[in-house]
């Protein structure tokens, strides 16, 4: 893997809350247009790694380059306005606003206001007209009444999409998504898994941290596994679950079994 | 030298005062805004108890920490537990009993002169050369004793442990049985009467003035602002910071300063390190 | 034994759902904008019926607190922003509109707006350092602030000292400087009421619910809440600076504690988030504060328990249970 193939580079990050070593020299590159899947047991750092990268939590030490730009310590919300963006794991919608309301406020932002939005030619139209169409295309019923409904009203699957048309306001080079399958049914992941492979074919950069092993490794391109704040392996889904030190660290884990089984 | 020894009994005054503040905050996040009120009340019940009682006066030493603990209590149970969780009620409602108590001495007539309480114990020492009178080595030796005492009761008794515990986690206490309101009942009081310690370990110092009200609270703020809000061991060593500070500004700028210092402190820790010293709100000082 | 319980129908949901129903019936027009009008043309009358200039000046004051209420209001329920020191607010641009009118002879026309500006562009500056945190910081820095500045002005002796600045011009004549105020106040509180729900006063609503996914959407919390805080403070800083013009005189009583108290109390009592009721609250509290004038500092303890009362026991303020009553019939059914 060469290095100028990598949209995003991170390099021995290091994050230490008080004495506790949450992540450990981690490093690895993602590639422009892949769908980068980090799972591990829980408190192995997955979580960590997705604020360090975002600038939510300051690392102790390490780099991160984003198209070889040194892009570490700078502020929350100029990595975002740069195009790293992300989705929160427990969600945090503007409760009070309707859904269409809700990307109003990124479609504020000055990004969205230079690209236009997910579609815009670098022109902003209606910012509620441009929520709405967004929502549209993440699979809310543009005649239905759902895009009008207060977010608070809102059933979890809408909104897991309602936090990635968030990010998608900003028409975003990379997303990362925290666990977006989580809490969902079976039918609503089903319907999920297509989105995020539409993301890629837009030519956005997906990092998804999962849970759900299944159906992450149907749609990623590659798999990195954490263990203990450090790196265990990297690779395409099939190297990994061959590989015995995961096996190890997902001992017990029915779900990594049944994943072997199925593999 | 003197420096150094005045540095100490005014360090030793700052976390007196500040401590009450900091339990309250630490383990009911409520922002005790009323914190001077009660400082100033303790003053005021002591000198009726002594001036119109007649009593004596460790006795009424005594007496006005239970009425100013238990008016602590009482302004939990019956007010600020109605607003509990919503933030912008908890700080207007303690704001404005603090103001309505100090305010209302004020019109009271509580001004001037006239008010002051005897010291514990009269006379001076010559500490290496210097004139320190007993009831400023008091504020020392009490301040002290209320941190170990503090200390002991936190890590040795049911009760402190369960407040350590709240303080902690409020829900996870609420799981293992901790009535939460009861604790910061039991935690307000303690506050109330810790105010009501420093105020008479060092109002004998001075006049019983409304003034000193505000004074203590916004001192006993930036104390544990630099320390870390609801850190009562971070209290005690910002306490040393800004007392050595408030002494250098005293002795080279003036007195009028001393106010300035805390504002200082506040401001610069705000942007330097937001958390404080030995702040438990990570997040904050993460922000970036 | 039969129960009954009240029920409540909304009459104003088809006029108040998009506005476009209103235009079709002088009836539903009316049911809109009267209560505007009403408050209007109440406020433009009030200078003609004051019995004398006393009372004349009352509303001068009344409408500067109102403003203060105002600036309260629009922090605390749009920002999250609790402001304990609104006489912070009134002392920077009083100070600054008497200094300007006295030592560079600006007449007031031009020192109020220059005031104002400058004011609470330091205002923001000296505020800076609290706003990317949330919680209780800016209550306690904006409770410092005027106290120590006060402090500061005397031992230092500052623009005069205790005594203040003297000769501070005033409003060419009554009817300019009440009308003046009242235009000032209806600027502000039409203005503020549009500005939260434009795109950008929602980007500050969502500040104040969740800062994080403000900042995940690319923007800084610290740049809008300062844009939010500039806007308040000059509200704040117009107020002082007003207020030095009608007592033709600058001194530390700017930094007092009704200032800061009372538009706190006045808006918990005309209904916090409503961008009226501070103002409503005002001119219930104010008069009534003119009335207890001879009791000194009893006045700040009247505030403080007035507003106690109200946070503890009917914490939505006379406004908020206005409008419900004006917008719903209630009646009781059978169960």
């Amino acid at each position: 893997m060469k290095n100028d193939q990598a949209i995003l580079r991170i390099d021995h990050i290091t994050k230490a809350f008080g004495g506790i070593l949450a992540l450990n020299s981690v490093s690895f590159d993602v590639r422009k247009g892949e769908i980068l899947g980090i799972i591990g047991p829980n408190g192995s750092g997955k979580t960590t790694i997705v604020n360090c990268i975002t600038g939510f939590i300051k690392m102790t030490s390490g780099k991160v380059f984003f198209h070889g730009r040194d892009i570490s310590g700078k502020p929350a919300h100029k990595i975002a306005d740069m195009g790293i963006t992300r989705t929160f794991q427990i969600m945090r919608p503007y409760y009070s606003l309707p859904a269409y309301k809700n990307l109003v406020i990124p479609l504020f932002s000055p990004r969205a206001k230079r690209t236009g939005g997910w579609r815009g030619g670098g022109q902003l139209g209606d910012r509620n007209t441009v929520g709405i169409d967004i929502l549209e295309e993440i699979g809310f019923e543009r005649d239905s009444y759902v895009p009008y409904k207060a977010a608070s009203t809102l059933p979890t699957g809408y909104l897991k999409r309602l936090e990635l048309a968030r990010c998608l306001a900003l028409k975003p080079e990379i997303i990362l998504c925290d666990e977006v399958f989580s809490g969902l049914s079976m039918s609503e992941i089903a319907s999920m898994v297509p989105l995020i492979e539409r993301l890629q074919m837009d030519g956005i950069t997906v990092i998804m941290i999962e849970h759900r092993l299944r159906e992450l490794f149907r749609v990623a391109n590659r798999v990195m596994v954490m263990n203990f704040g450090e790196k265990l392996t990297e690779g395409t889904p099939d190297e990994v679950m061959a590989d015995e030190k995961v096996k190890e660290a997902y001992f017990g884990s029915e779900e990594v079994e049944e994943v072997m089984t199925y593999a | 030298m003197d420096i150094f020894i005045y540095g100490t009994i005014n360090s030793a005054a700052l976390a007196l005062m500040a401590l009450g503040f900091a339990l309250v905050y630490g383990i009911s996040r409520i922002p005790n805004f009323a914190h001077g009120a009660l400082y100033v009340i303790t003053g005021f019940v002591t000198w009726i108890c002594l001036r119109s009682f007649h009593l004596n006066y460790f006795l009424s030493i005594l007496l006005a920490m239970i009425i100013t603990g238990v008016i602590g209590a009482l302004i939990y149970q019956f007010i600020l537990i109605r607003v509990r969780g919503m933030s912008i009620s908890e700080i207007i409602a303690s704001y404005a009993i603090g103001l309505a108590i100090l305010e209302g001495f004020r019109w009271g007539g509580f001004k001037g002169m006239t008010y002051t309480l005897p010291a514990f114990a009269d006379g001076t020492i010559m500490i290496e050369g210097i004139p320190v009178d007993m009831q400023r080595l008091f504020v020392v030796i009490i301040g002290a004793a209320v941190v170990a005492f503090l200390w002991a009761f936190t890590h040795f008794t049911r009760l402190g442990l369960a407040l350590r515990g709240m303080a902690q986690d409020e829900r996870a206490a609420l799981m293992l049985g901790i009535d939460s309101d009861r604790m910061a009942v039991v935690a307000m009081a303690l506050g109330a009467m810790l105010s009501g310690l420093a105020a008479i370990v060092l109002l004998p110092l001075g006049n019983i003035v409304v003034e000193k009200g505000y004074d203590v609270l916004i001192q006993a703020i930036a104390v544990c602002i630099v320390g870390g809000l609801g850190s009562w061991m971070g209290a005690v060593l910002a306490a040393f910071i800004i007392g050595f500070a408030q002494i250098f500004t005293v002795v080279y700028l003036g007195a009028h300063f001393q106010m300035v210092v805390a504002l200082l402190a506040i401001i610069l820790t705000l942007i330097i390190r937001p958390s404080g010293l030995f702040g438990r709100q990570k997040e904050l000082e993460e922000r970036v | 034994m039969e129960q009954r319980r009240k029920e409540r129908l909304d009459r104003g949901i088809k006029v108040r759902s998009d506005g476009l129903y209103a235009l079709m019936s002088w009836r539903e027009l009316s049911y809109l904008t009267l209560p505007r009008l009403v408050l209007i043309i109440g406020m433009l009358m009030l200078p003609f019926l004051m019995p004398n200039s006393y009372w004349q000046r009352v509303i001068s004051i009344v409408c500067l607190y109102a403003l203060l209420a105002l600036s309260f209001d629009f922090l605390a329920h749009f920002l999250g922003l609790v402001s304990l020191g609104g006489a912070f607010f009134i002392g920077v641009g009083g100070y600054l509109s008497a200094i300007m009118n006295t030592s560079l002879g600006l007449p007031p026309f031009m020192a109020i707006p220059l005031a104002t500006l400058l004011g609470a562009g330091i205002c923001t500056l000296f505020l800076l350092p609290c706003l990317p945190l949330r919680g209780v910081y800016f209550a306690i820095v904006t409770l410092m602030y005027p106290l120590a500045l006060a402090r500061v002005i005397e031992a230092m002796d500052l623009f005069g000292g205790t005594d203040g600045v003297l000769g501070v011009d005033s409003f060419p004549n009554p009817w300019v400087e009440q009308y003046f105020v009242i235009a000032m106040v209806f600027l502000f509180m039409f203005g503020t009421r549009r500005l939260v729900n434009t795109d950008l006063g929602l980007v500050l609503r969502a500040v104040k619910d969740n800062d994080q996914a403000v900042k995940a959407s690319g923007m800084s919390i610290t740049y809008y809440k300062a844009i939010a805080v500039f806007i308040a403070s000059a509200m704040g800083c117009l107020s002082g600076a007003c207020l030095v013009h009608i007592y033709m005189w600058a001194g530390i009583s700017l930094f007092a504690l009704d200032f800061s108290i009372l538009p706190i109390a006045a808006t918990v009592i005309g209904g916090g988030g409503t961008l009226v009721g501070p103002v409503l609250g005002c001119f219930i509290l104010v008069p009534i504060s003119e009335l207890l004038r001879e009791f000194g500092t009893l006045r700040i303890v009247f505030y403080s328990l007035v507003l106690m009362a109200f946070i503890v026991f009917r914490s939505e303020g006379i406004m908020v249970y206005g409008e419900r009553k004006y917008h719903q019939f209630e009646r009781w059914v059978k169960v």
